[in-house]
């Protein structure tokens, strides 16, 4: 296009103004409801607004360095019971295993159900399975995890005990957390799948390149923001949760290892987490150390709103035109997704 | 002149520059030039070699309880260009996807009759081998959302199942091959890591014909391959039609009677699933024998 001659331009039309209206010929359902959704977005905005800055208010006062680097220790007194470094490298351990078994195993089953669903009865009742795993309550899965780890096989997991297994461990407890960010990571790829058009997989078999060749190399490439933003999805639903904690993790001060080997001593060890060490320490529960309770509800307060913001990032990519390393695969998803212009 | 012809054909002149509007001519045609001269665009020579590759012994075809194809009888052979015509739904574009057992993918699809690819059955040879001789290029500009050179170095036979993002002098030079062999490269050459998406839909076009033709094939199916795509992008691609059918045979199935015409050795018309007509171009075109046909290609058909 570097031949064409350029003329004067015109000069561009004003932009009409928009066009008028008034609330007030609306019918008066119409107006209620739109009031409504007035009141209750700015509610819902003032209720977030506030727990941020209430937490940050009551936090940040009580949060002191060394509460990132000592260990929690049992003491009446406030000065001696420590920090919650042990706390935050529970949340760490129960997060990485988690995922470590959710994503993989979220991803496969989504790509099954979107690209291979043979037989249909099976992949109906996988469907109905995994909809009945996202709505079961996690101590409900917690109570029915603790049946199944403290059998007495299961016992590598944990610390053996007489009756057979402890069936408190990071292990157990982090097993069951997959249980819990699986449904998260199979609907996303399930959902994004599903929105990729069919010419790209034909495509793709017009070349003579196999099913597994497609999806490997062409299909999953192409949802990777929205797998993405599943599996950080049930990251901050592992970390938000108690429930699981409580029952499969032990709820020790400290996180004690079994046995002499480093990592899988404390693998199978138990230990607390972020969640568990606020319950106990808050007014409701046993430690009545409220200024650590919020200090560490701050912390983890900022590790969710930190992680709502990396889905956001992802999942909604940058503005078209913007270079970063996510932009190029969140362009092409919306290229794929709408009709190519 | 018999009112039986064809309307005349229109030739864009398209050069090394396409932007540049071609000279008037003195008829006043606009920007495109009238060509007094041969009605094809074919080029003097006839290729040297004429080789049947494929044969269909009576097939139909149907989708479900629906036959769509009814018993046709057909030769593809390289060095000539095979067009497919017909109204819609008379099971063109079923009948070139049944060529590299596309239609499979689609549920419920049942054929009959015999289908030879250099005389083997195409049931007897592997199916992605299949699909890897015998290309296809959609009606829908289809590009992976991948870079250009992702896009084309993904079809290169050798590298199917390997690990993506390697890239040898090898396989940079088998990409730029195709991609030159699709008339892209001079267009793309300066930055083959952009997006394949954000071509325009005649490049893109040519991508995925670039992509068809990296996987070596032996025949290249075109669906259709200009109705989303402007004049000029259409003449682009139809010049590289006539140049490749040299290698490789080629099927069109086009909707657009002057294509046809234009890039066509051999043509069959089809309707409602039956082959009406089928010979070379010049006896369907000027000669036709059915009355179906003549009605279609003058354009009373109803």
């Amino acid at each position: 296009m570097a031949s064409v001659a350029t003329s004067p331009q015109p000069v561009p039309p004003q932009a009409l103004p928009a066009p008028r209206e008034r609330v007030s010929s609306w019918p008066l359902i119409d107006r209620i409801c739109y009031w409504l959704c007035w009141v209750t977005g700015i509610g819902l905005c003032v209720i977030a607004v506030g727990i941020v800055l209430y937490m940050f208010v009551k936090g940040i006062g009580y949060l002191r360095p060394e509460l990132f680097v000592k260990s929690p220790s049992a003491s009446l007194r406030q000065t001696q019971s420590g920090g919650f470094l042990d706390p935050i490298i529970g949340t760490l351990i129960v997060t990485a295993i988690g995922t470590a078994v959710a994503a993989p195993t979220g991803i496969a089953l989504g790509v099954w159900l979107s690209e291979y669903r043979r037989p249909r009865w099976l992949a109906r009742v996988v469907g109905s399975s995994i909809e009945i795993l996202a709505g079961v309550p996690s101590i409900v899965l917690a109570l029915f995890g603790l049946l199944i780890v403290s059998q007495g096989f299961l016992s590598f997991l944990s610390q053996g005990s007489p009756q057979g297994s402890l069936g408190e461990s990071f292990l157990d407890a982090g097993l069951f957390m997959a249980l819990l960010a699986m449904p998260l990571i199979v609907a996303a790829t399930y959902e994004a799948l599903e929105q990729v058009p069919n010419r790209v997989r034909e495509a793709s078999c017009a070349l003579g390149k196999t099913r597994i060749t497609t999806i490997r190399r062409v299909l999953l490439p192409s949802i990777r923001p929205s797998m993405a933003g599943g599996v950080v999805l049930g990251m901050g639903r592992i970390i938000g949760d108690t429930a699981i904690v409580t029952v499969l993790l032990g709820l020790t001060l400290k996180n004690e290892s079994v046995g002499s080997t480093p990592i899988i001593g404390t693998l199978r060890g138990t230990g607390s987490t972020l969640t568990s060490y606020v319950y106990y320490n808050s007014p409701a529960g046993e430690g009545n150390s409220h200024e650590k309770a919020y200090a560490a509800a701050f912390v983890l307060l900022m590790i969710v709103l930190l992680l709502n913001a990396i889905v956001t990032r992802i999942t909604r990519g940058s503005e078209p035109g913007a270079r970063s390393w996510w932009s190029r695969f969140s362009i092409q998803v919306r290229s794929i997704a709408g009709p190519s212009s | 002149m018999d009112p039986l012809m064809p309307p005349p054909i229109r030739r864009i002149v398209v050069d090394r520059d396409p932007n540049v509007a071609p000279p008037t001519a003195s008829n006043g045609g606009g920007a495109a030039t009238a060509l007094a001269g041969p009605r094809k665009r074919r080029p003097a020579s006839t290729p040297a070699l004429v080789q049947e590759r494929m044969r269909l012994e009576s097939v139909w075809l149907a989708y479900g309880s629906n036959w769509v194809v009814r018993d046709v009888s057909m030769t593809v052979r390289q060095g000539e260009v095979l067009a497919l015509i017909g109204a819609s739904g008379s099971g063109k574009t079923t009948l070139l996807r049944s060529l590299n057992r596309l239609t499979e993918v689609t549920e419920g699809a049942a054929r009959s009759g015999r289908i030879t690819l250099d005389d083997a059955d195409i049931h007897e040879v592997e199916v992605n081998e299949l699909r890897r001789r015998v290309t296809m290029v959609f009606q829908q500009p289809n590009p992976f959302p991948m870079t250009i050179f992702d896009n084309v170095a993904y079809a290169l036979a050798e590298r199917n199942g390997r690990r993506r993002r390697r890239r040898t002098p090898g396989i940079e030079a088998a990409v730029e091959d195709a991609l030159r062999r699709a008339g892209l490269y001079e267009e793309v050459a300066g930055d083959l890591d952009r997006s394949a998406l954000a071509l325009s839909g005649g490049q893109q076009q040519r991508l995925c014909i670039a992509r068809a033709l990296a996987a070596k094939p032996e025949v290249l199916l075109l669906d259709e391959p200009c109705s989303a795509l402007d004049p000029i992008s259409t003449a682009t691609i139809e010049e590289l039609i006539v140049q490749l059918r040299e290698t490789i045979a080629i099927v069109i199935v086009t909707h657009n009677l002057q294509q046809a015409f234009r890039v066509a050795d051999e043509v069959a018309f089809m309707h409602l699933g039956e082959l009406v007509e089928y010979g070379s171009s010049e006896q369907v075109f000027d000669h036709p024998r059915q009355q179906r046909t003549r009605d279609y290609i003058s354009g009373d058909f109803g």
